[in-house]
């Protein structure tokens, strides 16, 4: 695929991975936002070609992760009442709420399907006019300008069966929050390539100023990674602390702006709990004004008792890249993909199942005669 | 939620509002029809960004050359792809 | 403003979800949790020496010959989908496995669950495609029954067939998992992906340039050209449901070895890879029809390609990895790009990212 596949391409790959080698002089630890990145370096054993002294760490970059336990059980419950259709992106389904996921609500005879789109779930609310269509409105700032579109063609047409569950999460208070943490250990960031392309990236310049920390706009494949790596450690080895676009293909500083007016029309800004890190101000949207009508939390009323969460997962400590999920001593053993205990065991973004599913067991990636500076491969090995 | 994928704009349906205008992209060899509500910009032939049904973006063809460009002057480039990837 | 700061984070984790008193989709997936159900329902009702191999279907001894008797239920949705109907499929999914013991294909039982309300023409397509099928594999379709049920407790047809199959003499080996050895090389018979996406393609009302067919067709021709040219085969699998990674899996857990394969060496035609990026699907997971892997001595596997290539079904052989010694159990992947990485057994049903 154009775009995409020569992203994928090995020699490149070791030539990035070279350049990376003759930078690096001393330890650096480097973040990377969001969990569409994490699961390419987990997947293609980025880590491998880089040498020793980089340590890449994990963020809170799946916004299935962070959504709070309120909001699934919420999500349940509204499922489970028979005039609903409960329409979602499949890596909601399997999150567990207080006592069971969506997926569990499907068993027991909730319809709850699984959509490509919110505009598919307001054309099931077309053509079902009977049933209130209710749709999971999960993501962060890249998946808004959709979310708003469902709300603004739905107000356009007059559909009233028609409602958004909104749990959507903004990635700079986040990265804020863990720079001001005293435990914070990144150094550099690779910031979110799509939500950049949604929202530009303005706002990072006052952050890598605030902290003295270089972030660089990063894309989702092999070598956007590494490139963005190679950028963000230029920066730290010069000392510089700035602003960059690695996927410029796809970004622009000032971000797409028919997509923020139609957001800014939609949604306001508002604080939000992320689970695992606990309240970020300013750090979530919900409906604003005339679209209030299709706030879901407002159109269904909640009676249940508060989620009570055992202390037993540290999704906490996963998210905010202080501890890798292998050192979590439920990993692996009563935590699996099958018993999550936590959401980022379940998220296909989750840095814990992608560590689970492509096999870091344990610390895999320091062992000494894995570590070598690659040789430019001649011909293809085979 | 992150996963956004590249397509070429092959058919461009104005229906009234620019909320409404839509594509139909073809990535790969597989057609959907996107929503390009939020890339006025975009034509016929021109490759899109697209996440949950949305172009997002308009790829810009010059700016994507760029780390190839940069790795060709390192060396060693041609001779993998013989010229540089279009 | 600056945010609160986070030293004092809320380890928050739920309540571990009660664990299996419902059967989910995911336990009909053919990953972990279908495994789980296996084990621990199953086995322990019936479990028979027989039972416990484990193997798509059970050779038996009788009088001296040794027939194979497989058994396989057909639920798939839609009924007629681009390049198959769910009757075509049910032939070939029993002949298939008939043909993964190393057994000649001959006769094939159907039994039918209607759904009240089923189209007439529907039903006539669908049989018809059997009847196809039939012939083209070379089978009898001898026995079978018909039973419908009330208006929307049936998703329009349901189809179980079983098989029986010959081993022939010539055939010495027992073929199977348990043959398995350090030193063999994995081959696969063709293109990856393609029946999982047709299905899901009408599902998701995904269009294409040129459509995506189901791979669905008998793969004896294949198995029959291999032992006929005396390779000495070891274990012959297809790869339906989890896909080629859980086909892998199972047999890499079952004899304790490790799977190795490359990534640039495992065939995906472009226009299904497309389709997989869209879905958020990966390849490995998805479901084959008229695909199987063999395991063969490394020595042989030049050999073992030349037979399968000159075979229509299987004229896209190739080799893709290699069994070792270590990490026993699993099956590790060397990816185009840099270092390795496992690839596990399909836990759930492989749901399409987004993300």
């Amino acid at each position: 695929m154009k775009f995409l596949s020569e992203y994928r391409d090995q020699k490149a790959a070791e030539q990035l991975a070279q350049q990376i080698w003759k930078k690096v002089t001393r330890p650096w630890t480097i973040m990377e936002i969001c969990g569409g990145q994490t699961h390419t370096i987990v997947k293609n054993g980025l880590e491998d070609l880089l040498p020793r002294d980089i340590t890449l760490v994990h963020g809170p970059g799946c916004p299935v992760c962070v959504t709070p336990i309120e909001l699934i059980d919420k999500a349940v419950a509204i499922a489970q009442r028979p005039e609903v259709i409960f329409c979602s992106f499949g890596d909601m389904l399997r999150v567990p709420g207080s006592t069971k996921s969506l997926f569990d609500a499907k068993a027991e005879g909730a319809d709850v399907r699984i959509v490509y789109s919110p505009l598919d779930a307001l054309k099931l609310a077309r053509t079902n006019p009977d049933r209130q269509v209710v749709f999971f409105a999960v993501g962060f700032e890249t998946t808004a300008p959709a979310n708003a579109m469902a709300a603004w063609q739905a107000d356009h047409d007059h559909i009233e069966n028609f409602s958004l569950l909104v749990s959507h999460v903004l990635v700079p208070p986040a990265m804020e929050a863990l720079l001001s943490s005293s435990n914070c250990v990144v150094q550099g960031f690779l910031a979110a390539g799509h939500v950049c392309t949604v929202m530009g990236y303005e706002e990072y310049f006052p952050i890598a100023e605030k902290y003295k920390v270089p972030i660089v706009v990063t894309g989702f494949e092999p070598l956007d990674i590494l490139d963005g790596i190679l950028m963000t450690v230029s920066q730290l080895e010069e000392g510089r602390h700035e602003v960059e676009n690695q996927y410029a293909r796809a970004t622009r500083r000032e971000g797409n702006r028919p997509a923020q007016e139609r957001i800014i029309e939609v949604f306001e800004v508002v604080n939000r709990q992320w689970r695992g890190l606990g309240e970020i101000p300013a750090s979530g949207f919900q409906l604003r004004g005339r679209f209030q009508k299709y706030d879901a939390n407002r159109r269904f009323a909640f009676t249940g008792t508060p989620a009570q969460e055992s202390p037993e997962c540290i999704s906490g400590l996963i998210l905010q890249g202080i501890k890798k999920p292998h050192e979590c001593p439920a990993f692996a053993v009563k935590c699996t993909p099958e018993n999550p205990l936590g959401a980022p065991m379940v998220s296909s973004e989750g840095a814990c199942a992608a560590y689970y599913h492509y096999g870091r067991r344990q610390n895999h990636d320091r062992q000494t005669n894995d570590r070598v500076q690659p040789e430019l491969s001649g011909t293809p090995s085979r | 939620m992150c996963l956004a994928v590249p397509g070429r704009v092959v058919e461009i349906m104005d229906d009234g509002d620019i909320a409404f205008r839509r594509g139909r992209v073809d990535f790969g060899g597989i057609r959907k029809e996107i929503n390009l509500a939020y890339v006025p910009e975009a034509e016929v032939g021109k490759y899109v960004l697209v996440h949950v049904g949305f172009a997002i973006s308009v790829i810009d063809e010059e700016e994507a050359q760029r780390v190839f460009q940069y790795l060709e002057e390192l060396g060693g480039l041609q001779e993998e792809f013989g010229e540089i990837p279009q | 403003m600056t945010a609160k700061p986070t030293t004092e984070f809320n380890l928050n984790c739920p309540v571990p979800r009660v664990a299996d008193d419902r059967i989910v989709l995911a336990h009909g997936g053919g990953g972990r949790l279908t495994h789980q159900l296996i084990e621990r329902i199953f086995m322990p009702a019936f479990g028979n020496p027989m039972l416990e191999q484990r193997h798509d279907g059970a050779v038996l001894a009788v009088n001296g010959s040794r027939l194979a008797f497989t058994t396989d239920s057909f639920v798939v949705r839609p009924l007629i989908f681009p390049g198959g109907t769910i009757g075509d499929l049910a032939v070939y999914g029993t002949v298939n496995d008939l043909a993964m013991c190393g057994a000649r294909p001959l006769y094939l039982s159907a039994g039918f669950i209607l759904e009240e309300g089923l189209a007439m023409d529907t039903l006539r397509t669908v049989v018809a495609s059997m009847q196809e099928a039939a012939t083209k594999a070379g089978i009898q379709l001898v026995t079978g029954d018909t039973k419908v049920v009330d208006k929307g407790k049936g998703d329009g047809i349901f189809v179980n067939t079983s098989g029986i199959g010959l081993i022939e003499a010539n055939v010495k080996q027992t073929i199977g998992p348990a043959s398995v050895q350090v030193g063999d090389a994995v081959i696969v018979s063709g293109d990856l992906g393609r029946h999982g996406v047709a299905i899901l393609s009408v599902r998701e009302g995904l269009e294409f340039e040129s459509p995506i067919l189901s791979d669905t067709a008998s793969v004896w021709p294949a198995v029959e050209a291999l032992l006929n040219a005396g390779i000495e085969v070891h274990c012959l699998r297809d790869l339906t449901r989890g896909g080629l990674a859980t086909t892998l899996n199972e047999i890499a857990s079952d004899r304790n070895v490790c799977i190795k394969l490359e990534e640039s060496l495992i065939p995906v035609q472009e226009t299904v890879q497309s389709a997989c990026e869209i879905l958020g699907l990966d390849p490995l997971y998805v479901a084959n029809e008229g695909r199987f892997a063999v395991f063969v001595p490394g020595a042989q596997a030049d050999a073992a390609l030349e037979v399968m290539c000159r075979v229509p079904v299987s004229e896209v052989s190739v080799r893709i990895g290699k069994v070792e010694q270590a990490p026993g159990g699993t099956v590790v992947l060397q990816s185009r790009i840099g270092g390795n990485r496992v690839v596990d057994m399909l836990s759930g049903e492989q749901l399409p990212r987004i993300c």
